[in-house]
């Protein structure tokens, strides 16, 4: 075959055509880089050149196994054969300009090698036809979070004809046809020089951005960002969060977990990234505002009239509809970080006191009694007077267990039933074990998720004070939420716990007395239950195992719901939305939607729940949804308190 | 007379207020003990054809433009002048909105004792005590109404309503000078746009829980809610079905009542539901769960069930009026 | 415009109330002192006057525990000046505190004349006075109470007052400045300052403090005796068959006005 780039065409040699072409291509490419990356250098700082090692690891694990595609086969499958092909073809574009530009190297074509043409061959042809079933899918099918734009269907075709102009050229090969061959490569050489340039002015920059994103992912996902004043602007943000906006492939995962926009709120994770994309795709050209100025706006935004970013572009139902359940970001495949950008926004919104009446009541009653209900702290540990045993103080006394209640399971009445349940399992069990009685206060989980770090700073410090003065071993809860707050976000600038102490939640302890033989199954469960994985449990905190593992000790038999352990659907109640007024307009509940799955589990008997707020939030939905007969919900203490029950039948099963 | 008992005849847009009825009840009682008159106090602009349902033995008539709608400025003069004149032990004046900001006028401008919320007045040895609510209910205290002329703001609810004399008691024009100047001036009101429903401006409110089982079965609670002059609302598992608008939703999330009577109808009194209505001055449950918590708030309860209950209760109350 | 907001601390009836040892008064101790909540309507409808009009708004109370930070926040909130006024140990009925503020106010530095006073119409102490037109009648202002709305006149001269009937139904009233008005509630709720500015403002700003003169009048108030309400426990229950229940039920009604 000829050399394309030494063979002259109306006299001119091919390279010289080449050069031109590559020059302006790669100029055009780097210069679009160097602005995109100016941009997100306008953002706020944030270190992620931590634990390189680590990174790179991740890197290699999700970027080239894809792990988080396949979770959808289809076209999982279909993406990794793409993926692969562009790993082979974009080597072998690098590999054979560098020789198209400089002849004299003494190295042939990629493709003339076989280990290269082989692998391009086999791989183009299973990229083609992932391509077609990316095409069917998403023009044929559409599923939910897919758009068919105009973005799309241009990477689609481009890359369609990149690996068709080089099969053909390969077919060419094989069949000495030289004019044929020239012209196909020659094509192929061009399709990839647009696509190169394309690529950072179209969605398709996650193909740079998104290992990078990986690379730079935070290892704790469900971690807060740092302090800030919130952002509502472009340079408020982190050049992290910006980043977001390029790494994402619009693939759609995250809007397809998301609780809030199956219900039917303002919310979806997918638009909230497309538009910090936009802002940062807009703002290339825009000149950054002034420092200080005070009406300045973040860079247009698709309207391209400088419209505020929070509020206008991004408005505020949005923000607030959100339950940081961390579905979206568990999803995403390019390791997309939702949670901590509405954090930021949610942080402005607060400063500026834009929020809603209940929600401002709220955080009022919590700053002045500790608890969001607006109840006196004296009467927290009211819930014991249904015991009879006294609970011991742990101000007064040293204990083994300190055990933090959490506001639900202290003052919502239902809850209290569970509380009580939990209290009785601890005393059968023969553990040493106090509560804080009215010195507690709200452990502030959702205090943070909601936006107000002062106000969360000022709960932490209040429980951090008691705690000093209590000689405890480890800390156990019932609640999830208080579970990780005081797990992680209790300690000084790393994160953690209180001076490291170990943190239980109710599920893990259990788990362990039962194992252990310290707590007996006098009666068990004997029925079929379906457990529902909490989010501040499962998602945040990789806790599936502990529970399960009671259930079947209690004599329970588990059936999962369709969704189960980390693809858990939220029951709406997280980020402070169990503080928040209904949504006019929307479909059916998070938590309806999950009781209905509940009841769907064959032969099932109970919904089996290790959070109050869920407790309550499913019980109030199986009034809505009418399925009060059908189905019961139970807490985990509720089981064990009545499969552990001694002789003298002191177990009380509140409905 | 020196040393009488005065009611403040409150009359508001054409009607005397219930509570003035009930202060009239008082103060009869009150005058009787101490040996003096009751007098009520009317200050308006043709109002006079509002003494003959006056219970009192006489009445001080106020004629004045500036008094046509209530103006706490021209009120607040023309009452410190009739003080001042006669010298009334005490004078019973509603806790309202009508009449609230000359109650706090009053005091200051005469330099006289005033004694607010109270929910009761008694004359004991000569000498008037009342009963008086403080920090929204939590406490109360009993006050010794210092001498007089005292100014007593009483609580609506203190005793039932006095009836109509038979005949319209005597009534005295007293001629005020008011100034033509007046700072305060009443330009007009504003009436809310009639909409659907509003549940908080019901006296009578029969409210559905889940109790009522059906949408169709709330016609029986709309029926007995004409029957009473009263309106539908809801707790909100009905206003979840669709069953009934958001505006019939009392609770957290919906309207907060404080009606004349509240009927409970097969609601189980979460408190989120119970926080909105617990004002009310009359709660009457029916659920047919005794243990239901909606009885720990209810003044008066039934553990039955709400769709024999209502319709027996409409054609009771119909009975009576006919 | 100038505002004058003025607000007091009450007990919070979240927690119990106890009564001292001579069944006569509160124990002080015991009480957990909040802003009176409609000064904080008060202090909203301010500062939202401030914001259409322009003006200053400044903050006046009374010494007594925790009342520096309810004036830090009115600052967070908005609010150009905070003022304190140092009245001694006593603890002052409405009537007391009325006539303390109309003997201190033209007393404070650079603050009188101001146009509109704005406080609450009531508070849940209020026994021996209100605090809003009892101040009025001192200072010899309008006053008009119950108050949901205010706008002012160009020329700060006049201001229309909407003031709240039964039924939803509003009064518009003309209302010659300066003048007091008692606030019910303000045209949206208080707004909310985030924790953290209000740290920050107890930081950077100051609250001014005024000696008050010794107190002159006594209350004309004498309480006999304080004591807890009656429990209301439980329902009272009727029985027997759905007529007969009713029946006994249209009875109450009837006894009651209401059928």
């Amino acid at each position: 075959m000829p050399d394309p780039t030494i063979t002259r065409y109306l006299t001119v040699p091919g390279w010289v055509g080449l050069w031109v072409l590559a020059v302006l291509a790669i100029g055009l490419f780097v210069r679009r880089v160097y602005q995109l990356v100016r941009v997100l250098l306008r953002g706020r700082g944030e270190t992620r050149w931590d634990r390189v090692p680590r990174r790179l690891v991740t890197t290699v694990k999700n970027v080239f196994f894809q792990r988080r595609l396949v979770e959808e086969p289809l076209i999982g499958v279909a993406h990794l054969a793409i993926f692969w092909a562009f790993v082979f073809f974009a080597t072998s574009f690098w590999w054979n300009l560098a020789r198209g530009l400089f002849p004299f190297l003494p190295v042939p074509y990629s493709d003339d090698l076989p280990w290269m043409a082989y692998p391009m061959e086999i791989l183009g042809a299973l990229a083609l036809v992932g391509i077609v079933v990316a095409a069917v899918r998403r023009y044929v099918f559409t599923p939910q979070g897919l758009e068919r734009t105009r973005d799309a269907s241009i990477v689609l075709g481009l890359i369609a004809l990149l690996l068709v102009t080089f099969l053909v050229s390969q077919v060419a090969k094989g069949a000495n046809a030289s004019g044929l061959y020239l012209s196909m490569w020659w094509a192929h050489m061009a399709t990839v020089l647009s696509f190169l340039v394309y690529i950072p002015y179209s969605k398709h920059v996650h193909l740079l951005a998104s290992p990078f994103g990986v690379f730079f992912t935070s290892f704790k996902p469900g971690a807060m960002p740092a302090e800030s004043e919130g952002a509502s602007r472009l340079e408020e943000f982190t050049w992290r969060e910006l980043f977001n906006g390029l790494a994402c492939a619009e693939c759609g995962r995250c809007e397809r977990a998301c609780p809030a926009h199956a219900a039917g709120f303002a919310l979806s994770p997918k638009e909230l990234v497309h538009k910090v994309k936009e802002m940062v795709l807009g703002a290339v050209h825009a000149a950054a505002p002034v420092s200080g100025s005070a009406t300045a706006v973040a860079a247009p935004g698709p309207n391209g009239n400088g419209k505020p970013f929070v509020g206008d572009v991004v408005r505020a139902e949005e923000i607030w509809a959100c339950t940081t359940c961390l579905a979206c970001m568990t999803r995403c495949p390019v390791f997309n970080e939702h949670v901590p950008l509405i954090v930021e926004m949610r942080r402005y919104l607060v400063s500026q006191g834009e929020m809603e009446k209940r929600l401002q009541d709220v955080l009022v009653n919590l700053g002045r009694y500790g608890n969001s209900f607006g109840k006196s702290a004296r009467t927290r540990a009211s819930w014991t007077t249904g015991l009879d045993f006294p609970v011991r103080d742990a101000r007064k006394e040293a204990v083994e267990y300190l055990w933090i209640v959490g506001d639900y399971a202290s003052f919502d009445p239902r809850a209290q039933n569970v509380t009580r349940a939990a209290a009785r399992v601890f005393q059968r069990a023969g553990l040493d074990f106090g509560i804080l009685h009215e010195a507690e206060q709200n452990a502030g989980n959702d205090v943070r998720r909601i936006g107000e770090e002062g106000l969360f700073g000022v709960l932490r410090d209040k429980n951090l004070k008691t705690l000093a003065g209590v000689k405890f071993q480890k800390i156990v809860t019932t609640d999830p939420h208080t579970y990780h707050v005081v797990k992680h976000e209790y300690a000084g600038n790393g994160g953690g716990s209180p001076n490291g102490v170990e943190v239980l939640h109710f599920a893990e302890l259990l788990d362990r007395l039962l194992a252990s033989g310290r707590l007996k199954v006098t009666t068990p469960v004997g029925r079929t239950v379906t457990y529902h994985d909490p989010c501040y449990l499962g998602r945040y905190n990789g806790v599936y195992e502990p529970p399960r593992r009671t259930l079947a000790a209690l004599g329970a038999r588990v059936v999962e719901m369709p969704r189960t352990r980390d693809e858990a659907a939220c029951c709406g109640a997280g980020g402070g939305r169990i503080w928040m007024e209904d949504v006019a307009g929307i479909r059916e509940r998070p938590a309806e939607t999950r009781v209905k799955e509940a009841a769907g589990v064959r032969d099932v008997a109970a919904l089996v729940v290790s959070c109050p707020k869920d407790l309550v939030m499913f019980q109030d939905a199986l009034k809505t949804t009418q399925l009060e007969g059908s189905l019961a919900v139970q807490d985990l203490a509720q089981l064990a308190d009545a499969a552990s029950a001694t002789v003298r039948s002191d177990a009380h099963v509140d409905a | 007379m020196a040393g009488n008992i005065w009611v403040l005849a409150e009359h508001w847009r054409g009607r005397l207020s219930d509570v003035t009825l009930e202060l009239l009840t008082l103060g009869r009682e009150l005058s009787g003990a101490l040996g003096t008159q009751l007098e009520a106090v009317l200050l308006g602009h043709g109002a006079k054809g509002l003494a003959a349902g006056l219970a009192a033995d006489g009445v001080l008539s106020v004629d004045h433009a500036s008094l046509a709608e209530p103006n706490p400025e021209a009120s607040c003069l023309a009452l410190a002048a009739l003080i001042e004149q006669r010298k009334p032990r005490a004078i019973l004046v509603p806790l309202s909105n009508v009449a609230a900001d000359l109650l706090g006028l009053l005091p200051s401008r005469l330099e006289i004792p005033l004694v607010n919320f109270c929910r009761d007045v008694h004359a004991v040895d000569g000498r008037l005590e009342a009963r008086c609510v403080l920090y929204g209910g939590k406490l109360e205290v009993t006050v010794a109404v210092a001498d007089g002329p005292a100014v007593i703001g009483v609580l609506p609810g203190s005793r039932p309503a006095s009836a109509a004399p038979a005949s319209a008691p005597p009534v005295t024009d007293v001629p005020v000078e008011l100034p033509g100047d007046l700072r305060v001036r009443f330009e007009q009101y504003i009436d809310p746009e009639p909409g659907d429903v509003d549940v908080t401006q019901q006296d009578v409110l029969v409210s559905v829980g889940r109790g009522i089982q059906t949408q169709d079965n709330i016609t029986l609670a709309q029926e007995l809610a004409e029957a009473l002059g009263g309106a539908v609302s809801a707790s909100r598992p009905v206003i979840d079905q669709g069953w009934l608008p958001l505006t019939r939703q009392v609770g957290k999330s919906g309207a907060t009542v404080k009606p004349k009577l509240y009927l409970a109808a097969g609601i189980s009194g979460a408190p989120e539901h119970v926080e909105g209505m617990k004002g009310a001055a009359l709660i009457i449950a029916v659920n047919t769960d005794p243990q239901a918590p909606i009885f720990a708030v209810a003044h008066y309860g039934y553990a039955g069930d709400v769709l024999e209950f209502l319709p027996a209760l409409t054609a009771a109350v119909k009975a009576r009026k006919a | 415009m100038n505002i004058l907001v003025l607000m007091k601390m009450v007990p919070d009836i979240v927690e119990e109330l106890e009564i001292a040892p001579d069944g006569k008064s509160l124990d002080v101790e015991a009480v957990r002192p909040i802003v009176s909540e409609r000064d904080d309507h008060a202090l909203e409808q301010a500062l939202l006057l401030k914001e259409k009009y322009g003006g200053t708004v400044t903050v006046l109370a009374i010494e007594s525990r925790d009342v520096d930070e309810v004036l830090f926040t009115a600052l967070a909130k908005g609010a150009d000046r905070a003022i304190k006024v140092a009245a001694g140990e006593a603890i002052l009925t409405a009537a007391e505190a009325a006539a303390l503020l109309a003997r201190v106010l033209p007393a404070v530095p650079n603050l009188m004349p101001v146009q509109l006073l704005v406080t609450g119409c009531q508070a849940i102490d209020d026994l021996d006075g209100v605090v809003a037109p009892a101040l009025a009648e001192r200072l010899k202002l309008p006053y008009l109470g119950i108050v949901t709305g205010v706008e002012v006149e160009a020329d700060g001269s006049r201001a229309t007052v909407f003031k709240e009937y039964a039924g939803g139904t509003r009064g518009r009233y003309g209302v010659c400045l300066p003048a007091v008005l008692g606030v019910q509630a303000a045209p949206k709720p208080p707004r909310y300052v985030p924790v953290a500015k209000v740290r920050a403002t107890m930081k950077s700003r100051t609250i001014e403090s005024v000696e008050a003169p010794a107190k002159e009048e006594a209350s004309l108030l004498e309480i006999v005796a304080m004591t807890k309400p009656e429990a209301a426990g439980r329902a009272e229950m009727l029985e027997g068959s759905p007529e007969e229940v009713a029946s006994k039920v249209a009875e109450i009604l009837s006894s009651r006005g209401l059928a």
